[in-house]
Formats: structure tokens, C-alpha cells, sequence
């Protein structure tokens, strides 16, 4: 928070205390201005998890393993050691792909990287941070006292820690910027979308993303689309494949203030999984309630200053009384 | 001459060894949560990342521990000095309360070792709720201990120091009125940005730090009436009700507010529908009214009122009422989503358990060392 948003916030205070209206709320937070992010279109994931690999790769992560069954990770869900995770979707006698009933489909869950996030607004001690011309949400372990604050926090349960650990620590992803890797400020994309063959996973700046999502919904079901593959702004290669019948509906577009990483689908996305969000980011309303009342401690000083004097004046009849 | 004495009996009794062997039990599984992780006493989890030691030891616990604000309000500014005899053990029970809240918080956070980041101006991220809950609850610690002060003065005849103590005293009290009202608020706020996580019926959005400080209030005050009326049956003194059945009209006001605004907001929003959905919310929230509802209809009565049995039942079943609604919203209806459950370990209980029984065991032995406890002549004066 800069200087200048905390006095527009402590005028808000002001006003707010003196009307008892916050006229001021804070809004929802925009996108950084240089956004990136990804998008994942379920019709286009075939489920390899080549993804997985890769960002435990880049992760330096082991597999996770489940039972006797060696031959692949077998994450079921986000955990300390997995990050981005593919998620089955069934219904009924699920026999064809994308399809609500009796159909299946693949889901991918990683951070959303929101425009307005939960995690950075929650933690105590600027652990978590959204860099102001990427928009990526990064994590600072050496900030962090391990609350966990930002796991209620987040709409999506994507941080995640290390409890196995007397030592531990959080986990999210980074969107492959975290210290020691930096593949964004090297010009390169995130792991997970250099590796998926499809381009389900698809890199790129939030406003190229965004603007591929709608052209992908506008497109006639049946149609032959060529997709882009890598980074959407400079596919490494593309593929034609029918067009199927999307939902119309960018998920990530506006849910709790949007998020840099967007989904498509031809499912539902509660379906999916997805939370019942709001536009209005949770923690623009928290953050309101916060600033209200306390911004630059101007509302307690002042009712600090009316009981003191209330508290002497009593206790001074007390021992008079005495 | 002091209107306190210490009780003077002896220390080491069969319900002090018995909580002393709880003690033992909830450290040793406190050292195992340090050698192995959180992970080999708790069954926390990626979806439920708070359990009965945030959810307990500080949401409840420092509710439970809100005596010493709600008496310090009562007495001071509204200026009821006939209640002053109940300050002191009142005084104590917040501090203990709230010791265990600062504790709770400690043994839970997962990087402990980084915990004074949260006291660095340059780390502190001022959009926080838990950044204000965290300070606020800290200072108010210092000031409790401030408080509580005179109590150990007098035990050693430091006249010089208390008289010192005494002319700012007005100045801590009045911290102590405003710190509980600034983090019990907040700790309603921390709701708001778990956002579709907690229950609609539970969450109120902006009015959650109204009705947050609301109930701590309520517990503070039943708290106190709970503490009276246990240590005159306890210790066999003579009981104070004719204070105690006092502080239940509060408690009557108190909670006719509270029914008004939670009901007001619930039919404002149209969730009255959720009450009787039949699943374990509207089943948590049915419960969670009878206990607000019947302290209420037992105060309303003056001769109730007067009767220490009725008043007693009536101070439980309001702290189970503020007890349960704060569970209900952080833990029993938290709902992070498919795939995630959470009901505490075993072990992670006793830890709990066996902090609540080493305060107990402080509290023993300082109200039978230290003057806290009201003269019984003083109570029976004023009876009259």
C-alpha cells in the first residue's frame, strides 16, 4: 500500500466515521499493467500431465506416489509438493470427452494468480506479494511466520503447507518467477504450458489470453480452429481441431476481481469444481472494514483520548467516595 | 486496608494433581508437535488450515478470557463501582485467557522461529485483520499484566510502586477497554475474507466485527456471573449473587441486540430459509439460538435473576452459546470444499486441554497466594 492509497483510505476513514457510511469503499483491485498468465482450456487437455512433471521439474519436487503404482505421480490434489495438479471431471457412464453427462474431462488446478488476491491481502507480514507490472503472486519465506492466514484466504485452497515438516514452509506456484528460477523476467514461459502438447495450457500476457477466450467462444461449434501452442502472443507451433461447444463463460474474466490465470470449458465450471464467487473481491470488502477504522489509528486515538478521561473522572469519585 | 485477601489453603490438592497429570500429558504431545511438525498431532490439512488450536485457544479462548473488558467497561465507564469486588479475579481469568490465546497462536504458527517479523514496521502489511488481531491481542497481554499489577504490589507491600502505578492506572484501564473492542472486532472481520468458505447464515460480511464484539461482551459478562458463582461453591464462600444477577440484566440487553441485528440480517439477505434446510448448519444454528435465547428468557425474570442456581445455568449456557457461534462460523460449518474434512487429533485435544489445565492450575494458586478474591465480609455488607 503507497502512501497516497493510505491517505485516500484514511479520508475515507474519516468521512466513514463521521457519517457512518463507507462512501469510500476500496474497489476491486486492476490488473497489473503488464499482466501475465495462462490459459487452460479443459476441451484441449488430453490429460498426459506432462504439466505435473514438468512443474515438479522446475520445482525440484519428487512424485507423488499413491499405493504400488510407480509408473506416474499419482497427485490427486494440491499439496506442499504439488503445485499444479490435473483433475478428472466424471459423469454418468463417462465415455465421451467434454461432454456434462455421461462424459469426462480434465481440469487443471494451480494458483489463479488473481487480479485482486486473497493470500496478499490476508498475511500479516507481506509474505505474499503481487508484483505491480507482472501481477504474478509470489511468496517470501523468510517473511512468513507460518499462520497460514492466507490459506483461509484464498477462494481456491492453492497455498498449501508443509505440516510433515517440524521446518516447513508454504507452497504455491509462482508462475515460474519464484527466486532462483525467474523463467518470466528471462523472457521465457512457465513450465507447465512449454510442456503441454495440446496447448490446453496456454502462456501469455492476461490481455492476449483474455482476448484468445473470447475468440474461442465466439467461434461456431463443429468449426475447425487452429490452436496456439506456448505463448499465445508467439505460438511455438499450432494445431487445427474442432471447435466444441463452450460454455460462455471466461472463468477468471471478472470471479472476486479476476484472475491472470483464466479457464474455458464446455462444463460448467461448479461443475468443475470451481468456488461460487462473487465479482466484488471478498477482501476489497474486509480491507474497507479494516481501513474504516483504523487508518493511520486516528478513530482509536480518539476514542482512546474519551476513555481515559471517562475512566479518571470515575476513578477519582471512586476514592473520593472511599 | 485492601478489600482483597488471598485465600491461604493449601496448594497441592487431588483436583490440582489431577490437572497437573492433564498438564503432563498435553506437553508431551506439544514437544512431539516441535521435533516432528503439526502434521504428527493435528490432522490439519490443506483445506482446513485452522484447527481447535486457532479456533479454541484464540477465537473462543480470548472470548472466554473477555471478564476483565467487559468489568473494566462496567466499572469504569459506566461507573458501577459496586462491582469492583468481581474486577480482580475477573482480571485474572483475561489474563490467563489470553496468555493461552498468545500461546495457542505461537504453538500453532508453522515458521515460529519468524514470528517477531510480525513486529518489524517493515514487514507489517497494514491491509491485514490478523496483523491487528496479532498486535492488538500482544499489547493487550502488556496491558492485563499492567492491570493486574496492583494485586502483586500489594502481596509485597510495594507501597512506593503502587501508589506510582495508581496515577496512571486510568490511562491502562481505558487501553484495556479499547484493545478487546479493536481485536474481538476484528477476529468477526477475519470471516469476511474467507468469504464463500464460512456458512451464509455466518456470514454477515459487514456486520461480522458488530456482532463479533457483541458476543465477546456477552461471554465476558457470563464469564464473570460463571467464575462468581463456581469459586463461592468451590471454595465455599458465600456467594455474591446479589452482584452477579446485576451484571444479568446486562447480559439481557446485551443479547437482545445481538438476536435483533443476527435475525435483522438474516431476513434483510433472505437466508431465513438456511435455519430450517435440515443439514448440519441449520442444525448447528438451531442450537446456537436456544443457547442465546434461553439465558435471555431466564434473566428477564427478576426472581430468576436473584436465584444463583438459575443464574448459573443461565451464565453456561451463554458462554456455550458465544462459544458455539464462533465455532460454528470458523470450524463446524467451514467449508473449504470437496475433499477436505477436519476433526481434531487426539493428541492435537490434549494440547489443548492441557493448556487450559496449567492456566487453571495458575489460577488456583494465585487467587490462594495473592489478595484477588473479594472479602467475604465486604459481599455480605453489601447484601443488605
Amino acid at each position: 500500500m503507497n502512501r497516497r492509497d493510505f491517505l485516500k483510505a484514511s479520508l475515507g476513514g474519516a468521512a466513514a466515521a463521521a457519517t457512518s457510511t463507507s462512501a469510500v469503499a476500496r474497489q476491486n483491485l486492476e490488473p497489473a499493467p503488464e499482466a501475465v498468465g495462462m490459459l487452460f482450456d479443459t476441451t484441449l487437455c488430453v490429460g498426459c500431465k506432462a504439466c505435473v512433471t514438468a512443474c515438479k521439474a522446475v520445482n525440484d519436487m519428487p512424485p507423488t506416489m499413491m499405493g504400488d503404482d510407480v509408473q506416474w505421480d499419482s497427485a490427486r490434489d494440491l499439496s506442499h509438493e504439488t503445485l499444479n495438479v490435473i483433475k478428472v471431471y466424471t459423469n454418468g457412464n463417462p465415455v465421451t470427452k467434454d461432454a456434462e453427462t455421461d462424459g469426462f474431462a480434465f481440469e487443471k488446478r494451480s494458483c489463479m494468480h488473481c487480479v485482486d488476491p486473497g493470500c496478499v491481502s490476508v498475511c500479516p507480514v507481506t509474505a505474499l506479494i503481487r508484483d505491480p507490472r507482472t501481477g504474478v503472486v509470489s511468496y517470501d519465506v523468510d517473511a512468513c511466520i507460518g499462520c497460514r492466514t492466507c490459506m483461509t484466504g484464498c477462494p481456491y485452497n492453492v497455498p498449501q503447507f508443509d505440516y510433515d515438516n517440524p521446518f516447513g514452509a508454504l507452497h504455491k506456484c509462482e508462475l515460474c518467477n519464484q527466486k532462483g528460477v525467474e523463467r518470466i523476467d528471462k523472457g521465457m514461459m512457465t513450465g507447465c504450458a512449454e510442456a503441454c502438447p495440446t496447448g490446453a495450457t496456454l502462456f501469455g500476457s492476461r490481455e492476449a489470453l483474455l482476448e484468445e477466450a473470447k475468440r474461442r467462444l465466439a467461434l461456431k461449434p463443429g468449426d475447425i480452429y487452429n490452436y496456439p501452442m506456448g505463448d499465445v502472443r508467439n505460438p511455438s507451433r499450432t494445431h487445427e481441431a474442432e471447435v466444441p461447444d463452450y460454455q460462455q463463460h471466461v472463468w477468471g474474466e471478472k470471479e472476486a476481481g479476476g484472475t491472470n490465470v483464466m479457464h474455458i470449458s464446455s462444463i460448467p465450471f461448479e461443475k468443475l469444481g470451481m468456488p461460487p464467487l462473487p465479482e466484488r473481491s471478498y477482501v476489497s470488502i474486509s480491507e474497507t472494514i479494516q481501513h474504516t477504522l483504523y487508518s493511520y489509528l486516528a478513530l482509536p486515538a480518539v476514542v482512546l483520548g474519551g476513555l481515559s478521561y471517562v475512566v479518571k473522572r470515575n476513578m477519582d469519585k471512586e476514592g473520593d467516595d472511599e | 486496608m485492601s478489600h482483597y485477601q488471598p485465600l491461604e489453603r493449601r496448594i497441592v490438592t487431588m483436583p490440582f494433581l489431577f490437572l497437573g497429570v492433564v498438564a503432563l500429558i498435553g506437553l508431551y504431545y506439544l514437544a512431539e508437535r516441535f521435533f516432528f511438525g503439526m502434521g504428527s498431532v493435528t490432522n490439519l490439512n490443506g483445506g482446513y488450515p485452522w484447527g481447535i488450536w486457532v479456533v479454541y485457544d484464540i477465537v473462543v479462548g480470548t472470548a472466554l478470557a473477555c471478564g476483565g473488558y467487559a468489568l473494566a467497561v462496567t466499572v469504569y465507564v459506566f461507573n458501577k463501582g459496586q462491582y469492583h469486588p468481581l474486577v480482580r479475579p475477573a482480571l485474572l481469568a483475561s489474563l490467563l485467557g489470553y496468555a493461552l490465546g498468545g500461546i495457542g497462536a505461537f504453538i500453532d504458527m508453522g515458521r515460529w522461529w519468524q514470528f517477531y517479523n510480525i513486529f518489524l514496521p517493515w514487514q507489517m502489511n497494514f491491509n491485514s485483520v490478523m496483523l491487528e488481531v496479532g498486535l492488538c491481542v500482544a499489547a493487550y497481554i502488556m496491558v492485563l499484566m499492567i492491570e493486574f499489577m496492583p494485586t502483586v504490589l500489594e502481596k509485597f507491600k510495594a507501597e512506593k510502586l503502587l501508589k506510582m502505578l495508581n496515577k496512571v492506572l486510568f490511562f491502562v484501564i481505558a487501553l484495556g477497554v479499547l484493545l478487546p473492542t479493536m481485536h474481538q472486532s476484528s477476529l468477526g472481520t477475519m470471516l469476511v475474507a474467507m468469504g464463500w468458505k464460512i456458512h451464509p447464515l455466518w456470514q454477515t460480511l459487514h456486520l461480522q466485527p458488530l456482532l463479533a464484539v457483541l458476543t465477546a461482551f456477552t461471554m465476558g459478562f457470563a464469564i464473570v456471573v460463571f467464575e462468581g458463582s463456581l469459586s463461592s461453591v468451590g471454595f465455599r464462600r458465600r456467594p455474591e449473587t446479589h452482584l452477579l444477577s446485576g451484571l444479568g440484566r446486562f447480559i439481557v440487553g446485551l443479547i437482545s441486540i445481538y438476536l435483533v441485528i443476527r435475525f435483522g440480517e438474516i431476513l434483510i439477505n433472505g437466508k431465513f430459509g438456511l435455519i430450517f434446510a435440515g443439514d448440519l448448519a441449520s442444525l448447528m444454528f438451531i442450537i446456537e439460538t436456544a443457547l442465546f435465547v434461553y439465558p435471555l428468557v431466564v434473566l428477564l425474570s427478576p426472581r430468576a435473576r436473584e436465584n444463583g442456581r438459575l443464574l448459573l445455568w443461565a451464565a453456561v449456557a451463554m458462554l456455550f452459546a458465544g462459544s458455539l457461534y464462533r465455532f460454528n462460523a470458523f470450524l463446524i460449518t467451514y467449508d473449504p470444499g470437496p475433499g477436505y474434512s477436519y476433526f481434531p487429533a487426539m493428541p492435537e485435544i490434549m494440547v489443548t486441554v492441557g493448556l487450559v489445565a496449567i492456566e487453571i492450575m495458575i489460577f488456583l494458586f494465585v487467587v490462594k497466594k495473592f489478595p484477588v478474591l473479594p472479602r467475604e465480609e465486604h459481599g455480605s455488607a453489601k447484601a443488605a
